[in-house]
């Protein structure tokens, strides 16, 4: 392929698209394999979300202690100085080319012009974006004050700017609670925050946070209506049933400057499916193998590109695993296997990945269940594999660990979550 | 009799704990699995402490403001009067991960983010 001419060109064995957790211990390992590897990232600073994510609950695994977000990245990003990988923030990825297996170009634009760079393999770890208000069917007047809790997130803990005083929270998952122990903490009045379930989304320490502050939590309940003259000054709330159905007459508002949505993330792949990597429509991300290569060789994924995360150290985990990958695909010409072993989600799995072992290496399933249940077994009925769990929850993504000798000789596996 | 109900947070079980007091005092604790839990409920009741985080503006960083935590948990009736301490703090750069920028009430205010 000829280069485009008039876009000065570099030349990499590996690019690293997004410099949060995942992308920083992607390009880490791949200099510490001996790759010659660029990361990119759009903003301004590395880190991805963890700068801005102030609290404690990060690296209990991977450097096994508590650390908050902004320690987390910081000792990425002095491992990644010390080992001298190249990055460039402000560096914004237009479009990826996929002219052969070993023939990838990434565009970038960036404070000094436009680059092309030609790698050999790419691992992509751009992250997830935030649904937003739109998504999730809130009407209403097109008014200022509403943020997704990234948005509020960034103001408040980046940039130090309180968004609103008096605020109304839909979503009572992790991030959705931290925001409210933020406003409250700043002195802000959170005066409720809305959960579409019966039960609230949020890790048991975290929904804490409402008992703490006085914050009323209301379940089965949506909010569907904003209104206000240039800024919002009332949300509309409506509780619904068990089918999520809207029950008239339970309508009741409430006055509030700011509605921050906390509404989940979805993993973001435009520039993967330009290129024709195949999506799981549960997951949001590609369909990957053990070395979490997507349906496009030398294509690589990890972090929340590839599948929603709730602990950033199974994101790096990721990201290293991704890079071995690629060291690997560069070396060899590809991910070659004997067979690929297709692991089906069975009773009570509602997304897993990786969708394909190799069966040569040790590998880590990650997984989520579709409802909560207690006193079950995680099975899979192809190896005679059994794992007792206590409790199991949909916020709470299972890892599970499959050795090569157990997996070698199946042909398919098939994971359950089912009660003994 | 005042009977506090909790979700334990020790780790993922979640047990559903009760803590039963009278006259100020301990009677009961019910629901736990293990002694953490026990441990944790009756210090939920008698000396709740959160460790604290929030950020404080800098002059001259990169970005507006660093990150701080309290290097323990303090009382949680205090947390109010250490937001207004934290209100009134302003750093200059240059601030390292982990150096203490103030100290109250003989807890270290620990920055978590440079500048």
């Amino acid at each position: 392929m000829e280069p485009f001419s008039q876009i000065p060109m570099l030349s990499y064995d590996v690019v690293v698209i997004g410099g949060g957790p995942a992308g920083m211990a992607a390009a880490i390992r791949a200099k510490e394999l001996g790759l010659k590897v660029l990361l990119l990232d759009d903003n301004d600073y590395l880190g991805g979300i963890l700068p801005q994510c102030i609290h404690p609950g990060f690296g209990l695994h991977y450097y096994k202690e508590e650390l908050t977000g902004p320690e987390f990245a910081a000792r990425l990003a002095k491992k990644l100085v010390e080992l001298g990988v190249e990055y460039r923030t402000a560096a914004r990825v237009l479009e990826i080319k996929n002219y052969s297996d070993l023939e990838k170009v990434v565009i970038f634009t960036s404070p000094s012009g436009v680059y092309q760079v030609w790698a050999k393999a790419i691992i992509y770890a751009a992250g997830a974006r935030e649904r937003h208000a739109f998504e999730i069917g809130i009407t209403g007047d097109r008014v200022a004050g509403i943020y997704t809790a990234g948005e509020a997130q960034t103001l408040m803990d980046i940039y130090g700017i309180l968004p609103g005083r008096e605020v109304v929270i839909v979503g009572s998952g992790d991030v959705g609670l931290i925001m409210a122990r933020r406003f409250a903490l700043e002195g802000a009045k959170v005066k409720a925050v809305v959960e579409l379930m019966p039960y609230p989304g949020g890790l048991a320490r975290n929904v804490m946070i409402l008992r703490d502050f006085d914050i009323p939590l209301y379940l089965s309940h949506k909010v569907v209506e904003a209104r206000g003259k240039g800024r919002v000054e009332k949300v509309k709330v409506v509780k619904v049933d068990e089918n999520f159905k809207e029950i008239p007459g339970s309508e009741f508002w409430i006055s509030c400057d700011t509605l921050v949505i906390s509404a989940g993330l979805i993993p973001s792949v435009k520039k993967l499916e330009a290129i024709g990597v195949e999506i799981d429509p549960v997951t949001g991300g590609p369909v990957v193998n053990d070395r979490l290569e997507t349906s496009v060789p030398g294509i690589f994924v990890a972090g929340n590109s590839l599948l929603i995360n709730d602990l950033v150290d199974y994101v790096a985990e990721q990201g290293e695993l991704a890079a071995e990958g690629a060291k690997e695909f560069i070396e060899k010409g590809g991910i070659e296997s004997r067979k690929w072993i297709k692991v089906e989600k069975g009773e009570n799995v509602r997304l897993l990945v990786p969708h394909y072992l190799s069966g040569d290496r040790d590998v880590y399933l990650y997984l989520r269940v579709a409802r909560p249940m207690e006193d079950v077994e995680l099975r899979i009925p192809e190896i005679d594999k059994k794992m007792k769990l206590p409790v199991v929850k949909p916020a709470e993504m299972l890892r599970v660990k499959l050795r090569a000798e157990e997996i070698k000789n199946a042909e398919k596996l098939t994971v359950e979550v089912v009660k003994v | 009799m005042t009977t506090y109900r909790f979700t334990c947070i020790v780790c993922p079980l979640g047990c559903a704990i009760e803590v039963e007091m009278e006259n100020g005092k301990v009677k009961e604790v019910k629901g736990h699995t293990c002694p953490r839990g026990r441990e944790w409920a009756i210090q939920e009741v008698t000396n709740p402490r959160r460790v604290v985080m929030s950020v404080v503006p800098v002059e001259g960083g990169a970005l507006p403001t660093v990150s701080v935590k309290t290097a323990e948990p303090v009382p949680k009736g205090k947390i109010p009067e250490l937001m207004e301490f934290l209100a009134k703090l302003k750093l200059k750069a240059p601030v390292k991960v982990g150096e203490t920028v103030a100290e109250w009430e003989g807890v270290r205010i620990v920055a978590t983010r440079g500048a």
